[in-house]
């Protein structure tokens, strides 16, 4: 167990290497109930949204959910995170739970309507969640639950009845799988976490820590606040401009996105896979053109591709894919090569163990 | 249980002298706590190692440990199976995942490590590591 943003956190339970294969080729549970949740509610709860948020809210439909990032003027974010729509004027955000008290007092300060009009509670202290990732989620989720999934589409959710709990059931994930996660309330940890485990065994679910979390979500190229993000870093120098709508009209920060979309990147994020023996890690110095110019964001051993990659920003004139850098390992020049991302894609066709 | 005949410092890592010659790897306890390893780092034979210096690593998924020399000597070999299958040093710590063999200076640099029977008293006082 590690302290994690102010929880207690399971690194691993069987192993990182196996918990994170059996998220790859089975199914993996983790328990995220770390993670935060804002409420925006009232007639006004979209236009707030569509002012602190990169993304284009209008387009959720009610019950579709999209990803995003709250936004500082410099074109930054606040924290990457989640928004649910469960109504025309309701509106439910997962956040990182590091991030949670302060992306909730950021709201508040930048909320310019009144409580008529908009109402943010941080409702993190009444959910629990849990995340069931894995080829073969569905089939285990499907015993315990009367959501319909095959009509559950990815980035939508439902409310529904999960063992024997009234959840919110979103097919969301952190893992580049197929999977769900689930809110419900903290009383129901047990018997959620117990259920899902037990409907799962003939399919060979196991619980998966902080450790597979993180090469899970590496090896699908997913940013983690703190290291892909963070107040200096701009969504477009962090391959996110895809998650930026220009077009919905102002929001906090297009000025600066716009401005930098002009005078270019001041760095850029890239992917890279060892090509000498080494293991990069978080915050190793990286070196284009023999000189110190970047920094590795997010390193490891993955596990299913078996290699060890990671991402660095370099100047955005070394970034081409094939091209060289050095990654310095413990004052080592230790030669990586810039390659495409993700560095996993899940095959489309379903590919299920036992 | 550790075995008898091989003596332990406190950083985890255990030694086996016969002679002058001493086989060097890391307990048990280190590899339950560094996880599933995948890549180790280890000297060239012939490189001279300082006691109580660091002489390589073992990196897990999630972290990367020195592993310190428990006496002075030059290397006379390195573990050719441990670098493309470092996970026997999970299965076989004490084994088939041993790290180095050096040829000892001096034999005394062992006078004050542990016993097998002092190092699980050390593991059970809940040493710091």
């Amino acid at each position: 167990m590690v302290e994690f943003g102010g929880w207690e956190m399971p690194v691993e339970y069987s192993g990182i290497i196996e918990e994170h294969l059996a998220v790859r080729t089975r199914a993996g549970l983790f328990d995220v109930s770390h993670m935060g949740e804002i409420e925006v509610r009232g007639p006004l709860a979209l236009a707030l949204l569509q002012y602190l948020t990169s993304n284009d809210v209008s387009r959720l439909k009610i019950y579709q959910a999209q990803y995003s990032a709250l936004m500082y003027p410099q074109g930054s974010a606040v924290d990457d995170c989640v928004v649910h729509r469960l109504g025309d004027d309701h509106f439910f955000i997962c956040v990182n739970a590091a991030n949670t008290d302060n992306d909730f007092e950021y709201i508040i300060r930048q909320n310019p309507y009144d409580a008529s009009e908009v109402q943010v509670r941080n409702v993190s202290a009444e959910y629990s969640q849990l995340a069931l990732q894995g080829p073969a989620s569905a089939a285990i989720l499907s015993k315990v639950t009367d959501a319909k999934l095959t009509e559950l589409k990815y980035y939508w959710c439902c409310s529904a009845r999960c063992c024997g709990v009234n959840v919110l059931l979103a097919r969301t994930g952190y893992t580049g799988e197929d999977g769900f996660e689930f809110y419900f309330p903290p009383s129901e940890s047990e018997k959620v976490w117990r259920t899902l485990l037990d409907a799962g065994q003939a399919e060979g679910l196991i619980p998966a820590g902080l450790g597979a979390r993180n090469t899970l979500r590496l090896e699908a190229a997913y940013p983690l606040y703190g290291h892909e993000l963070d107040a200096e870093t701009t969504l477009l120098e962090a391959n996110l401009g895809w998650i930026c709508n220009f077009e919905k009209g102002s929001f906090i920060g297009r000025d600066a996105l716009m401005g930098q979309k002009q005078q270019g990147l001041r760095k850029k994020l890239v992917g890279f896979e060892m090509v000498e023996r080494g293991i990069a890690r978080d915050g190793y110095s990286v070196w284009t053109e023999s000189q110190r110019r970047g920094r590795v964001t997010s390193g490891s051993y993955a596990p299913y591709v078996k290699k060890n990659i990671g991402l660095a920003y370099i100047p955005p004139e070394d970034a081409e894919l094939g091209r060289n850098l050095e990654v310095e390992i413990r004052g080592k020049r230790v030669l990586a090569r810039q390659v495409a991302l993700p560095f996993y894609k899940r095959p489309r066709s379903p590919k299920i163990n036992h | 249980m550790y075995p008898e005949e091989f003596l332990y410092t406190q950083d985890h890592e255990w030694i086996r002298v016969d002679g002058n010659i001493a086989s060097v790897g890391i307990t048990d306890h280190a590899q339950k706590e560094l996880g599933d390893i995948v890549f180790v780092e280890l000297p060239q034979v012939g490189a001279h190692l300082t006691a109580k210096e660091s002489f390589g690593t073992v990196e897990s998924v999630k972290a990367v440990a020195d592993i310190y020399s428990p006496v002075t000597g030059e290397v006379i070999a390195v573990n050719p199976k441990v670098q493309n299958a470092p996970e026997l040093v999970n299965s076989d710590p004490h084994g088939e995942g041993w790290l180095i063999q050096l040829e000892l200076k001096d034999r005394s640099e062992t006078d004050h490590l542990m016993t097998a029977e002092e190092y699980e008293a050390y593991l059970k006082g809940g040493a710091a590591h």
